[in-house]
């Protein structure tokens, strides 16, 4: 078998343990995304504020957050965080730091959204006098999320990919599967590159369906 | 206008005060929790020696990037389907998985039968951060020369310019003027990516906080980590304001 050329036969026997793999990774990336939508909004009211002793903070650590690696922020959370007691299982520590990490992405996407909304709609809903509770429910956020769709679209397929990076910390996710599966039998060809097809067949026709929410919404407005 | 500049600004001095009060903070709880006969900064030349390797990275990948970013975005545009068609799937594929599954191809696969490649892993994050950020340049490119408008190119027919001339003299000049600064996210998102070299083995400034966590217990472990965000962070945020201060002044393009 180890002629050194690929072998199907190897890629079948391998395939049921990157599916588990590739599991961990969807698990990891939906949580973490459905994570980094909440921070993501409460990131962006906090830097919309008009109180700047909130707005200022909250762009400063959305900064901060952006400029430093993921990789770099899931060390800290998995090693800093038990130093003071605090002991989590790596997975979910690494949900938490592509939460984060996403979540500064994420209020972008917000702020910009809820800055294309127009000053009319504002007036007119101070003029009816709607409280601002009813304000943002009703009428700010119902025009303001649908043309987000397509950014966030991009961002989850980057989370998707860039969950890989969770094997850092030991969380045994697809990529981190490939590699224990290339050192237990010397042959990294098949597992890495079947990692990789699968990451690519999950990713482009996602990226293809984010394009064509895109073109649909950029014909809309 | 004049208020949200300031308002900006202050933002940009409040963020860099907090990066300093982080690197302060680190340096704060060596001192209290360090054995007494540790020295200050003792952290700093193990952390300095790998951040060499992390700028060299940036560098060296940066120049690849850009290199296969243009080469690319031209052969994207290009008249023949094939090329065309070549172009696009590097692209995709590159685009299509995330940066580390190239690393670990480059790094664990080429080695081995049936390639036999001897790659230094510097040579291989260098390919990897090149080839990944230059197929993200490669559309920014290739935007960039769509953006050029129509009447630019019939004038250059009109004047009997060949296609590289037009190419060489019209398209590009103004084509690369316009990819500055999202050029300018992409050198902070390889900055970021330069980070992964640490799981190959390459000794950058986030393998040498590693081995610092290693050797030195876990009491240093928040400053070592403090110290590491706030190193890539004052790297980072230059580039930031750079990318800005370009934006804000390009009524050229």
């Amino acid at each position: 078998m180890f002629d050194g050329a690929w072998s199907w036969e190897f890629v079948i026997e391998i395939m049921p343990r990157l599916l588990q793999g590739l599991q961990v990774t969807i698990q990891a990336t939906i949580v973490g995304f459905a994570l980094s939508a909440v921070l993501g909004l409460l990131m962006a009211l906090g830097r919309r504020s008009e109180n700047n002793w909130l707005s200022w903070p909250t762009t400063a650590v959305i900064e901060f957050i952006r400029m430093t690696p993921l990789l770099v922020q899931l060390f800290f959370l998995f090693f800093v965080l038990p130093r003071y007691g605090l002991r989590l299982p790596a997975f979910f520590v690494g949900v938490v730091a592509l939460g984060l990490h996403y979540g500064t992405y994420n209020s972008e996407v917000y702020r910009a959204g809820i800055d294309a909304i127009d000053k009319g709609q504002w007036e007119a809903a101070k003029a009816l006098n709607f409280p601002p509770m009813h304000t943002w429910t009703r009428i700010i956020l119902p025009q303001a999320i649908p043309p987000m769709y397509p950014a966030l679209g991009n961002y989850f397929v980057a989370m998707f990919k860039e969950s890989a990076q969770l094997l850092a910390i030991t969380v045994v996710e697809l990529m981190l599967t490939a590699r224990i599966i290339g050192t237990e039998t010397f042959r990294f060809l098949e597992p890495i590159t079947m990692a990789g097809v699968l990451y690519f067949v999950i990713s482009y026709p996602s990226s293809l369906l984010v394009q064509r929410l895109e073109a649909r919404y950029a014909k809309r407005h | 206008m004049n208020n949200n500049d300031l308002g900006a600004r202050l933002r940009t001095y409040l963020a860099i005060i907090i990066a300093l009060l982080l690197i302060g903070t680190a340096f704060g709880v060596q001192m209290t929790t360090n054995p007494p006969e540790t020295p200050p900064f003792d952290l700093l030349p193990t952390m300095l020696r790998g951040l060499s390797i992390t700028i060299n990275l940036t560098i060296f990948g940066s120049i690849l990037a850009l290199i296969i970013a243009i080469f690319t975005g031209i052969l994207r545009s290009s008249p023949f389907r094939i090329v065309r068609g070549l172009a696009s799937m590097y692209v995709e594929v590159f685009r299509g998985t995330s940066i580390l599954v190239q690393l670990f191809w480059i790094f664990f696969v080429l080695p081995l039968p049936p390639f036999n490649l001897e790659i230094s892993p510097f040579v291989a994050g260098v390919l990897a951060l090149g080839l990944n950020v230059g197929a993200y340049g490669a559309e920014v490119v290739r935007g960039a020369i769509q953006s050029i408008s129509r009447g630019q190119i019939e004038a250059s027919i009109a004047l009997n310019m060949s296609r590289g001339l037009m190419l060489r003299r019209v398209i590009l000049p103004q084509a690369l003027v316009r990819i500055v600064p999202p050029f300018g996210n992409l050198l902070i998102e390889l900055l970021k990516a330069t980070s992964l070299v640490a799981l190959i083995t390459l000794a950058d400034v986030t393998f040498q906080a590693n081995t610092l966590r290693q050797s030195l217990g876990v009491r240093r472990i928040p400053e070592i980590y403090m110290l590491l965000l706030a190193i890539y962070f004052l790297i980072a945020y230059p580039i930031t304001l750079g990318v800005r201060w370009v934006e804000s002044r390009r009524r050229w393009a």
